[in-house]
């Protein structure tokens, strides 16, 4: 109680702190920026904060965290235009609303998901800070309590969630869940170095794929690819439906799936280590699990938008208590948080252990600081959601060259290689024939999020067991499965065998009729193919090394997966689910324009790119795009390009970001932006 | 390259003030370039969040500042394989303007020491004109620090010691062949993403032995001695001017690994193992980040940046705010800088025979 007591002077002081108009001022220009630079998917809070890391020096304490945490805040926020509107995951907060927020956009309620979304964003961010103002006081010996094996544990919780995401077949679900972890075991193994489907020769690859890429190329790329060839707009509908007071309403009606979400979002947040990476799929699962009529999920149930939303404004709030109690980043953004903070003043704010003793003020001011940018980064949003959701209405060739230009320089920005744009198109192949025969793609990405915190837990939390056993029997057993790893596991099973039971229902991805044999047949042999090189691989891997572990066994799991589904394949119709192809029915079938002609527009880019440099394949790519496919007049093509290319080089200055180059850069020393 | 940056206007104005406040300083000399209305690009070969960003992101202002001109100092960071990727681009490029600088680390000279194939940089190409140095404290549980019989780590040699690690090649092979020479049985548990991280597999009673650099030491774990959960062990030491180790000046009351090794029967502090962990510690503790400019810069462009380094040292704050951000230790400018990258890159081959045949015989992990 006494900690209490003490507590409350100091969260006087800190609104103290925070309730001047400078500071306030300095709140909102962080927000602005946040937003601003939230909207480009790719580029998130590491972007911003290393903006502003320049100002940082020397700066007044309180003014700077304002300016850095009204920025750090409104990313999850903002990543949810580019998740609703367009489809894109803007990053790892704002995965699962892409699930049912980007099929409301395509009915024509986009201005209704966003601000749904918005409230949640708003109400979770302000469940966080109250929830937090008590909870950091205690929450030193609680975050102690997860160790390894705990950390294990909600990962494949996370992972659990696959089960209801697995879509009709579920063993289709698993193995897409498996490739997604062999995907993500890709690169130097973490144990000792060893390489898993990659070579020293290309150094690109031993690096791992990152997670923009892969989530860009399994959602963004497909959904792009596919409006496109409809040449229609986003929204079926001419008019937009429902606007953002019916939003706010939803919101309102599933208050406590809000109130239950955050929760959820501030708890998982509080763990280090894990970050935000599983919390928006528990909390999908979640909203899933607790509501009576699945049908509408992935097909645009605002349930479905709501959960994820409510916990991830909520999750950042929670990522503050490893942050600052521990010194201890949550996320890349956090990261550059602790190095900024030493920056300010004369670095008299120690992050870590001693910050609640000597500065549990400033501790309460980041809390609420928080909290605030969320209340003025949401307003803001809801104001413009209406004029933007605009957008779903523009006819879709007009706005795909556009969407192109920025996946693709958000792309080259995670490994800043022109290996990057090779990756997208590689993976973003994949997401379409994942798509079109009906492969949970969500599982494939909760399987790449999750496959190498799933792989170090693991490895970890049965080397340091083995050194229990040692000792004794006893002690391993109660270092394995202490009272969390036990409840934990409990509402895993529940959820696995709920999920299970429920996943025929749930069609995330929307109905898909069946049709021919052959091509289902085919892509199934070529995962397959792939599944037994990548198990193959690893298991050249020399035996004394850990890195060969993880992939072998879910390689093995997956391959028992792909051989039952090849029986199946045997033994069925061409009318059972399991051939499920989308050309055979429904948009794509009817579709104006081919897919390889669609696609082949994405890969003249990188092709131009990687002979001329971005900027000029990019000049070339928008005026030839928009005056062939979309049959625009040469003024309108050459006044769009030239915003465009304006848009690019301004976003690169910005930012102080280069372009990808090409081999006439190889020759010529050419002046920014060309190099 | 961009020439074109945001920062530009941050730091032009930051110059402004300084050029009113102290003066301009004509720097007209022959033996300096002039770098008005330039952009100096820093190159780190790490992500903007690791230790060696937040070196360079204290260091860029001050020395935007110092330079002659008041250039925009901005801070490229280029990620990928361990640093090598960051450093092989910087071997590629030759001295134009003075505008392009590289900032190593102890992750960038270990692969390059330890002649790991990815490597295609050549560090005597360039030119050293800041090293920054640092040291190291290990550190134990309470109870296995009271069994220590003073300084003699014999009473540990039984016990099964867990260490949170980064991997075996990186800077974790200095703690990690300092206890084995000690006696101590300590199995690695891989796969951490940074000091913190092992810190906190510490703090959740899961790893019972640790080490942090000087810094985070005294940031981190501190509090916990003074909580009475952990309890120093033994620093790394400092070099003096002669290359000698000694006390580290951060930790005057506690044991450098050289005196707890003497004080130990089965340690040695003579012999090839000693000599390849005091190559390896030289190599990454007292010259572990240095600042280079790119092979074929001219006598004047060397010593216009070293310099400037010289002035940012002498800031009447310069004490107080870097004792914040690096620790109080050496920042070697000139003839001090060369002979830091000397004795950190220049390893005899003995040494590194010795650490590679011990990598792959304890580990298992191969330098391919």
């Amino acid at each position: 109680m006494d900690v209490f007591l003490s507590a409350l002077p100091a969260l006087g002081d800190a609104w103290g702190l925070i309730l001047q108009p400078v500071v306030l001022g300095y709140l909102v220009l962080g927000v602005i920026m946040g937003l601003c630079i939230g909207v480009f998917p790719g580029l998130g809070g590491i972007a911003g904060l290393s903006l502003l890391l320049p100002f940082m020096f020397g700066m007044d304490p309180i003014l700077g965290l304002a300016l850095m945490v009204g920025m750090v805040a409104v990313v999850p926020t903002s990543d949810t235009f580019a998740s609703v509107l367009m489809g894109i995951p803007g990053s790892s907060a704002s995965q699962a609303t892409v699930l049912d927020g980007f099929p409301m956009a395509k009915r024509g309620q986009a201005a209704r998901a966003l601000s749904a979304a918005f409230a949640s964003s708003l109400f979770g961010g302000l469940v966080g800070a109250t929830f937090l103002t008590v909870f950091i006081l205690i929450a030193r010996p609680i975050v102690l309590e997860f160790r390894t094996p705990e950390l294990l544990m909600i990962t494949i919780f996370g992972l659990s969630m696959v089960g209801i995401l697995a879509g009709r077949v579920a063993i289709k679900g698993l193995v897409a869940a498996g490739l997604g972890m062999l995907i993500g075991t890709i690169g130097e193994g973490a144990s000792s170095g060893d390489l898993r489907m990659s070579t020293y020769d290309l150094p690109y690859l031993a690096d791992g794929l990152k997670l923009v890429i892969v989530g860009l190329g399994i959602f963004a790329i497909p959904e792009i690819i596919s409006l496109l060839r409809q040449d229609r707009a986003i929204s079926a509908e001419p008019q937009i439906g429902g606007g953002w007071i019916e939003g706010i309403k939803d919101w309102y009606a599933n208050i406590w799936l809000s109130v239950r979400c955050s929760i959820i979002g501030v708890i998982v947040g509080v763990i280090p280590g894990l970050g935000g990476s599983v919390v928006d799929w528990i909390a999908y699962g979640h909203a899933v699990q607790t509501t009576k009529d699945k049908s509408n999920f992935g097909k645009g149930e605002v349930r479905g938008i709501i959960g994820p939303e409510s916990s991830n404004n909520a999750k950042e709030g929670g990522g503050l208590v490893p942050t600052l109690l521990f010194g201890i980043p949550g996320s890349g953004s956090m990261a550059i948080f602790i190095g900024a903070i030493a920056l300010l003043g004369s670095g008299q704010i120690e992050v870590g252990p001693a910050m609640l003793k000597n500065n549990l003020d400033i501790t309460y001011s980041i809390v609420w600081l928080l909290a605030l940018a969320n209340v003025v980064g949401t307003i803001i949003c809801i104001f413009i959601s209406g004029g933007i959701a605009k957008l779903t209405t523009i006819r879709f060739a007009l706005l795909a060259p556009f969407l192109f230009m920025i996946i693709s320089f958000a792309a080259f920005q995670s490994g800043q290689n022109l290996m990057d744009l090779v990756a997208l198109l590689a993976i973003g192949l994949l997401g379409i024939l994942m798509r079109r025969f009906d492969w949970s793609r969500p599982a494939f990405l909760i399987g790449f999020v999750l496959s190498n915190p799933a792989e170090t837990y693991a490895n970890q939390a049965l080397q340091i067991a083995s050194s229990r056993f040692r000792k004794s029997f006893g002690e391993g057993i109660d270092y394995l499965f202490s009272p969390i790893v036990i409840v934990l596991i409990i509402i895993t099973v529940v959820s696995v065998v709920l999920g299970l039971r429920q996943a025929k229902n749930i069609m995330a991805e929307g109905d898909v009729k069946s049709g021919s044999k052959r091509a289902p047949f085919i892509f199934l042999i070529a995962i397959t193919g792939y599944i037994a090189f990548a198990y193959f691989n690893a298991w050249m891997i020399p035996e004394y090394s850990r890195d060969r572990v993880f992939p072998m066994f879910v390689g093995g799991v997956c391959l028992i997966g792909c051989i039952a589904l090849i029986i199946r394949m045997m033994m069925k119709p061409e009318t059972d689910t399991i051939f499920a192809d989308r050309e055979m029915d429904g948009d794509d079938a009817t579709a104006t324009h081919g897919l390889w002609p669609t696609l082949a527009w994405f890969a003249g880019l990188l092709i131009l790119t990687s002979l001329f440099g971005f900027i000029i394949a990019l000049a070339v790519f928008l005026f030839s795009f928009l005056k062939i496919r979309a049959g625009m007049s040469t003024l309108y093509c050459a006044a769009y390009t030239a915003c465009g290319l304006a848009f690019m080089c301004a976003m690169a200055w910005l930012l102080n970001r280069d372009f990808p180059p090409g081999l006439l850069q190889g020759y010529f020393d050419l002046p920014w932006p060309f190099t | 390259m961009s020439k074109f940056k945001a920062t530009q206007r941050v730091t032009a104005s930051f110059a402004a003030t300084a050029a009113a406040l102290i003066g301009f300083q004509a720097q007209a000399d022959d033996h300096a370039i002039d770098l008005t209305g330039k952009t100096v690009e820093w190159v780190i070969p790490f992500s903007e969040t690791g230790g060696s960003a937040k070196w360079a992101n204290f260091y860029a202002p001050l020395l935007s500042e110092a330079l002659p001109g008041q250039p925009t100092v901005v801070v490229k960071f280029m990620p990928g394989a361990g640093s090598t990727k960051g450093a092989n681009y910087f071997q590629g490029q030759e001295y134009k303007d003075g505008t392009l600088i590289f900032g190593s680390s102890g992750s960038t000279q270990f692969p390059y020491l330890l002649g790991d194939p990815r490597v295609k940089y050549e560090y005597s190409d360039w030119n050293v004109v800041l090293a920054s140095g640092t040291g190291g404290v290990a550190y134990l549980t309470p109870e296995l620090a009271a069994s220590m019989d003073g300084m003699d780590a014999t009473p540990l040699q039984g016990t099964d010691f867990i260490y949170g690690s980064q991997g075996a090649t990186r800077l974790d092979l200095v703690p990690l062949l300092a206890w084995e020479m000690l006696g101590l049985n300590v199995e690695p548990v891989f796969g951490i993403k940074g000091r913190g991280d092992g810190r906190l597999m510490f703090e959740r009673g899961e790893a019972n032995i640790d080490y942090q650099t000087s810094s985070s030491y005294l940031k981190g774990v501190t509090p916990l001695v003074e909580a009475g959960t952990a309890v120093p062990m033994m620093s790394w030491g400092a070099l003096d001017d002669d290359g000698n180790i000694v006390r580290d000046p951060t930790f005057p009351d506690m044991p450098t690994f050289k005196e707890i090794c003497e004080a130990t029967p089965s340690c040695e502090t003579s012999g090839d193992q000693w000599e390849a962990w005091k190559s390896f510690f030289i190599a990454g503790f007292p010259a572990q980040k240095m600042v280079f400019l790119p092979a074929g810069a001219p006598e004047a462009a060397i010593a216009t940046y070293s310099e400037a380094f010289e002035k940012v040292k002498a800031r009447a704050d310069f004490a107080e705010i870097s004792a914040n951000n690096l620790g109080k230790y050496p920042q070697m400018t000139g003839a001090k800088a060369k002979g830091a990258l000397k004795s950190g890159t220049d390893v005899p081959q003995s040494a590194k025979d010795f650490v590679v045949n011990w990598l792959q015989e304890r580990y298992g992990v191969s330098i391919k």
